[in-house]
């Protein structure tokens, strides 16, 4: 039932967008503030992640003095876990958008890969990212293949790191915690929860991989359309 | 071999241990299963009255470890009161009986304590060719193990054999070993991994059962969570030092000698659930980190393949190839970093070419 309003839902909602004509205005995409504000907190959020998960991963140069003087290790895996919070409370309430905003909201959790159109469409960017063609036919911030790419690597792989990352912290807010009641079940996937430091780390470098190609998309889309007004 | 009507207590007075050394037994057991004060008076009446727990302990593929553990249960006091505890009637490693005699108790405990013996599995069978890598008193092992399962009231998986599947189930395992869990699906099954498990970790649980006449209280992977609900990590007395950001670079420099965290060495502490850190080995002495060495992880699933014991971040083998997520991840970033670099490029060549074209463009959207 829920299901198939969100399917009727999207429908139309989609059918709205490709009602519009293309527009050069990358801001069309995310001009929205919610969505906007979002984007930018949760940037800063996966930062962060990324930069302490990364020292989490392989330790730090050892700290002079006693253990009682210092609480580095303490204070990354702090920031690690308060940012890991702010980017899930922010993919909930981002979620929640999602359903009650407008189509381009819906874009990241919905790719209806069932449609030809859709295949059409990613096939002819593939081919304007390959110069085949002069003119791309959305603009980036909701061409279709950007739409599989944030759906398939950032949608997919934040939820992973969102289940996994509780699982793990679970672990050591102890057995009795509601962390690990609502993601112990991840023990049940991976009983040796080794895989899943190991999992969860190589999550990290699919997210850094994304933001490289995510980040020079958008500067290459801004450029172009700077060149081309001018 | 054990009759029915005997109790623990008497078994106990029989091999001439006092009654004040009976008591200190009881207190020490109620104290390492963290149980209250009066929790003692109940173990030593549960003792004095109750029946022995017929036992039959089973060795599949194994080392005996697990054995070699648990005679050496911390006092050698309690040691004899342990083996007298349960009525262990079958057990092929310290038995008397041999032969014929031997298996001829099985089909006896089978018979006379239908669905009230305990069974106790050490090791594991393998299930390759017909189980034929394994032969018990002329039989597959498995075969075996199926049989006493079936009359069994419940079976405890002792070590990393029997809950995981060890270093016989290790890739490429040829023979097929498997976990008890996977042959017997219709028994409560709990798991005592370890390699071996601590020693005080089974009487302990040995304790339990025969004293409140039912199984404990098992975590989601099927441990006793007494004993299985903490990591290593939570109880290690380094801790500090992995909070401080104090870690061990090398074997035998400094911060070795100085006793700093071993997270860098490739410590599994913060992956191993076990009591190590807190029950520690042979009578409270050591355990291996205190030994200044990291935790293998040796009671947690398939540690035998899950890389080298002293890296970080292990390998990931999935790939079909042997590299850790680091090195995985920035091989990945740096293809596609490169990629970026020379689209950028082309872009910008495309750009300088197609300029008269895009001025064309313009005047009529797509």
């Amino acid at each position: 039932m829920f299901g198939n309003d969100i399917g009727d839902r999207a429908r139309k909602l989609f059918a709205a967008v490709d009602a519009k004509p293309t527009e050069w205005s990358i801001g069309i995409a995310i001009s929205y503030a919610p969505v906007r504000l979002w984007h930018w907190v949760n940037a800063a959020a996966i930062l962060m992640l990324s930069l302490t998960g990364y020292v989490i991963g392989t330790g730090t140069p050892a700290m002079s003095g006693e253990a009682s003087g210092n609480f580095l290790f303490g204070y990354i895996r702090f920031a690690h876990f308060s940012a890991g919070y702010v980017l899930s409370i922010g993919f909930l309430l981002r979620i929640y958008w999602a359903l009650i905003g407008n189509a381009h909201a819906m874009q990241i959790f919905w790719v209806p890969l069932w449609r030809k159109c859709l295949w059409r469409e990613v096939y002819h960017e593939i081919r304007w990212y390959a110069f085949l063609t002069v003119e791309p036919e959305r603009p980036v911030g909701r061409n279709r293949l950007a739409q599989l790419a944030m759906f398939f690597m950032f949608t997919q792989t934040i939820t992973f790191m969102v289940v996994t990352g509780f699982a793990l912290y679970g672990q050591g807010a102890d057995t009795d915690s509601w962390q690990y009641k609502l993601f112990g079940w991840v023990f049940s996937i991976w009983p040796n929860s080794q895989d899943v430091h190991t999992w969860h780390h190589l999550g990290l470098w699919v997210i850094v991989t994304f933001a490289l190609v995510h980040i020079y998309a958008v500067v290459r889309e801004d450029s172009w359309r700077a060149g081309a007004s001018l | 071999m054990g009759g029915a009507t005997e109790t623990f207590y008497s078994v106990i007075r029989r091999q001439g241990m006092t009654r004040r050394s009976f008591h200190k037994f009881c207190s020490l057991t109620a104290a390492s299963l963290g149980l209250g004060p009066l929790a003692a008076s109940s173990i030593a009446n549960a003792l004095e009255t109750k029946p022995r727990l017929p036992v039959i302990w089973l060795h599949g593929l194994e080392c005996t470890c697990c054995s070699e553990s648990f005679i050496r249960s911390a006092h050698p006091l309690i040691k004899d009161a342990l083996l007298s505890m349960i009525s262990l009637d079958y057990d092929d490693t310290i038995m008397a009986a041999a032969g014929h005699q031997a298996e001829a108790i099985l089909e006896e405990t089978r018979a006379k304590y239908r669905g009230r013996y305990v069974l106790a599995v050490e090791g594991n069978p393998p299930l390759n060719e017909g189980g034929m890598f394994c032969i018990d008193g002329g039989k597959p092992f498995v075969e075996k193990l199926r049989s006493m399962a079936e009359e069994s009231m419940a079976i405890i998986a002792w070590g990393t054999c029997a809950s995981w599947g060890c270093v016989q189930a290790a890739k490429p395992n040829p023979t097929g070993a498997a976990p008890i869990d996977k042959v017997i699906t219709n028994k409560p099954i709990i798991k005592v991994p370890g390699c071996p498990p601590i020693a005080e970790v089974m009487s302990g649980l040995v304790t339990f059962i025969t004293t409140f006449g039912k199984l404990p209280e098992l975590d989601r992977q099927g441990r006793p969570s007494m004993f299985y609900s903490e990591r290593i990590h939570d109880k290690c007395y380094r801790r500090s030092h992995f909070d401080a950001g104090q870690f061990v670079e090398e074997w035998d420099d400094k911060y070795a000698r100085k006793g700093y965290c071993l997270y860098k060495m490739g410590c599994k502490g913060p992956t191993t659930y076990n009591a190590c850190s807190a029950l520690r080995w042979n009578g409270g002495v050591s355990f291996p980190i205190q030994s200044g060495h990291g935790c293998f992880g040796c009671s947690e699933d398939g540690f035998w393949d899950k890389g080298s014991f002293y890296d970080r971040l292990t390998t990931i083998k999935q790939f079909g190839i042997e590299e850790n997520a680091d090195q995985i991840g920035m091989a990945a970033a740096g293809v596609v970093g490169l990629t970026v670099a020379a689209h950028a490029a082309v872009t910008a060549v495309k750009r300088l070419t197609h300029k008269p074209d895009r001025a064309a463009h313009k005047s009529k959207p797509s």
